[in-house]
């Protein structure tokens, strides 16, 4: 049964709280290996220094492939197997009574699909890495990194335990620090990777609040156990954990209120942007809501929060997207509107949680492929990401374009491309949910959030590869501004990087149909998401197909009006209230600052005059107040004998009297 | 002969003791004073024995005159010790622990 498992030392097959769930025997008992391997290419590259200069990055690329390998060996296994959700117990990890941690990884179609989403996107990014990296002394440090990252991530996502996903968690967020700054001998880098950090750390403690709460209802940890123990313990309990498990998908994923470290985390290398901000760290709040279900299942407020929460990001993330002129921050905003299209997937129950993955997936294919793009494009134009200085692109890098252009159709949801197939289920379930006015609402915002998307993608992709030059080509003359007195040379990237592009680009134009054939990847959900009858929408279908193309049409024109036909200026034009708020995340760090940070920093300094006062007073006051005491007593002792006997005598007397007096 | 007489008496001795000790300076001479104060004590101590028709006061007068022997020995020594490092047997010079 566990012949494949070589050395590894504790492997139980049918034992623990978690004896319910069959064992993962044969290829699926390698799962240890996905997060064995990164780590072990991690811990290599650093430990060894800068010996490993010249062939870190090789090193670094083969052991996310050897994770991929795995992974696809253990995706054929469970395939040919009837029993989806399986168990591997690695054997303790924290004993402690009553109360034990066991080290376990839960193989099911929904790890499953992040691991292989991880493994695959992640070894892309790793080669496109190579040739991007290239001229940068610290590229193995960049490599271990993001070894470090992919173990942490393939973690958090086979972890059977919310303790043990924890520390994945953890992973992935120290791994986006260490990649968000890691040019960090600028000031603004570092900064940002402080400020991703900090806003984490704050979701964080929703994350451990609710593994209180798990222990102090289930007495166990155990994903399995945990969602057995909620629904008994009643809605209190569940509403608690789920808006506590909610806190920290929103610091992860950056969803409202904690959204404000996405756009700055575009500090980071490109491919860092593409891999953990784009297609996977950012999605593992959804996985934790999605894993979560049966929390949720038993906390309709905390699942409708979740919704919420979704429909705000979304718009949120939309209009944002709409008015940066930096290419990065325009798909970063991109990115946490269609994280907010998942996270109302999500908020919808049960009828949503295979949709919101199935679109975490088909975004991490066509983000990720976005994000090199504009990598590549950055690469061709000397790092410059304003858009207002790019222009005119499309004939001098014909690869980047064609990508882009299907990433481009997939996200704006055009079909037969990726995008369409997610996106618009997506739409029709936010209709269909049960509710008087939750299908109305959700559903409206749904289907504006795609007209506003088809905009702003749009006009990424024309300002980026169509209208006028706006560059100095060598010329001088840049029509529309001035010159930047720097001259640029587009030309397209090298194979190594134009080829990562090309595959995503074929996942972004193909994937959402090969799946959506015949329900294919709800069906292979259905062991973890539940099989769910299908409703009936509030409006008929077609009319939400129509509404959706034409939205999508007029998003497309209108940017082309605007955009590609007439000509950009290249200095940002004053604009209306709402693009100049837009431009400024809608004063998100304002907000910030005057509702948490004043306040805060308000609290600490009465805190601090406090402890000097109060406390510190009271305790030099009693000392002051004893040095003077003492002070005073110490004029009695002269020094002369006879003066003590004198005391003496009459403190006698006096007793003597005083004794005399009351006996009398 | 009244027995009162004799308390008087040792009221006297204690009272001339006491004023011993607080006006003299020489320690040798304050030494004295104690002396008196503790056999006007021991004095009053026979005294009311004889009242009372009890040993105990008896008794107790001859224990002090013990203690008393003991702490002349004492207490000599202390003022031999003194006189030696100091030259001078005044009570009011031995203040050295004053700051």
């Amino acid at each position: 049964m566990t012949t494949a498992l070589g050395g590894l030392p504790a492997v139980l097959t049918a034992a623990g709280p978690a004896s319910a769930v069959a064992p993962a025997d044969g290829a699926l008992g390698l799962a240890w290996l996905l997060v064995a391997l990164p780590l072990a290419g991690a811990a290599v590259l650093l430990l060894t220094g800068r010996r490993a200069d010249r062939w870190g990055h090789l090193l670094g690329t083969a052991t996310p492939v050897a994770a991929l390998v795995v992974a696809v060996a253990m995706w054929v296994a469970l395939l040919g197997s009837s029993d989806r959700v399986r168990e591997l117990e690695l054997g303790t990890w924290l004993p402690g009574g009553a109360f034990s941690v066991d080290l376990g990884m839960r193989v099911d179609p929904l790890s499953m699909t992040f691991v292989l989403l991880v493994t695959f996107v992640g070894s892309l990014i790793h080669v496109y890495s190579i040739a991007y990296m290239a001229h940068d002394p610290h590229r193995r440090r960049f490599f271990a990194y993001l070894n470090l990252f992919v173990a942490a991530m393939l973690l958090l996502v086979l972890a059977d335990s919310y303790v043990l996903l924890f520390v994945g968690w953890e992973g992935v967020g120290l791994a986006s620090y260490l990649l968000i700054g890691f040019w960090d001998h600028e000031r603004p880098n570092a900064v940002a990777a402080k400020k991703a950090f900090v806003v984490n750390r704050v979701g964080d403690i929703g994350l451990i609040v609710a593994i209180m709460a798990m222990v102090a209802v289930a007495g166990s940890t155990d994903v399995g156990v945990v969602h057995e123990a909620v629904g008994a313990a009643g809605e209190g309990w569940a509403t608690l954990i789920g808006l506590m498990l909610l806190l920290a998908a929103c610091g992860k994923s950056a969803q409202f209120p904690l959204q404000s470290w996405l756009g700055d985390a575009m500090a980071g290398p490109t491919p860092v942007s593409a891999l953990i901000h784009a297609a996977t760290m950012v999605t593992a709040g959804v996985y934790l809501v999605v894993r979560s279900g049966p929390v949720y299942e038993a906390a309709p407020t905390a699942l409708l929060v979740v919704a919420v929460v979704g429909a705000i990001t979304l718009l949120f993330g939309a209009v944002v997207g709409c008015a940066k002129d930096d290419i990065k921050k325009v798909l970063a905003a991109s990115t946490m509107s269609q994280i907010g299209y998942m996270m109302l997937a999500a908020g919808l129950g049960p009828i949503g949680y295979a949709f919101a993955i199935f679109h975490l997936l088909t975004h991490g294919f066509f983000k990720a492929g976005l994000f090199l793009g504009a990598g590549s494009v950055m690469h061709g134009m000397g790092d410059e990401v304003d858009m207002r200085r790019f222009g005119a692109l499309a004939r001098y890098m014909r690869v980047t374009w064609v990508t882009m252009a299907l990433g481009w159709l997939a996200i704006i949801g055009v079909p037969p491309f990726s995008g369409f197939w997610s996106k618009d289920r997506i739409v029709e379930s936010a209709f269909a949910v049960a509710g008087t006015w939750e299908p109305w609402v959700f559903g409206t915002v749904a289907l504006v959030g795609v007209g506003i998307t088809a905009f702003y993608m749009s006009r990424l992709f024309f300002m980026t590869f169509h209208g006028t030059r706006r560059w100095d080509d060598g010329t001088g003359v840049v029509p529309g501004g001035e010159p930047t007195g720097r001259v640029d040379h587009p030309h397209e990237s090298p194979a190594l990087m134009t080829w990562p592009m090309i595959v995503l680009a074929v996942g972004s134009a193909a994937l959402g149909g090969a799946l959506a054939i015949r329900g294919a990847f709800t069906t292979w959900l259905e062991p973890v998401t539940g099989h769910v009858e299908h409703h009936e929408p509030v409006l008929p279908v077609v009319a939400i197909m129509v509404t959706t193309f034409l939205l999508i049409a007029v998003g497309v024109v209108l940017a082309w009006r605007q955009y590609a036909a007439a000509p950009v200026a290249v200095v940002p034009p004053r604009g209306s209230v709402l693009t100049r708020a837009a431009r400024r995340d809608l004063y998100q760090d304002a907000v910030a600052e005057a509702v948490l940070m004043r306040p805060g920093q308000y609290l600490t300094r009465s805190l601090v005059f406090a402890d000097r006062q109060v406390v510190d007073g009271a305790v030099s006051g009693v000392a002051r107040g004893t040095a003077g005491a003492g002070e005073l007593l110490r004029r009695l002792q002269t020094g002369f004998v006879r003066s003590y006997a004198l005391q003496m005598v009459v403190g006698i007397v006096a007793l003597v009297v005083v004794v005399l007096a009351v006996r009398i | 002969m009244n027995l009162t007489n004799y308390l008087v008496l040792a009221t006297i001795l204690f009272t001339i003791g006491a004023l011993t000790v607080l006006v003299r300076r020489n320690a040798i001479v304050v030494f004295m004073g104690v002396e008196l104060m503790l056999n006007a004590a021991n004095l009053a101590f026979v005294t009311f024995a004889r009242m009372h028709g009890d040993l105990t006061g008896q008794v107790v007068a001859f224990f002090v005159m013990v203690v008393a022997a003991a702490e002349v020995v004492v207490g000599l020594a202390i003022i031999v010790a003194i006189y030696r490092t100091r030259r001078s047997a005044s009570v009011d010079d031995v203040n050295l622990l004053k700051s």
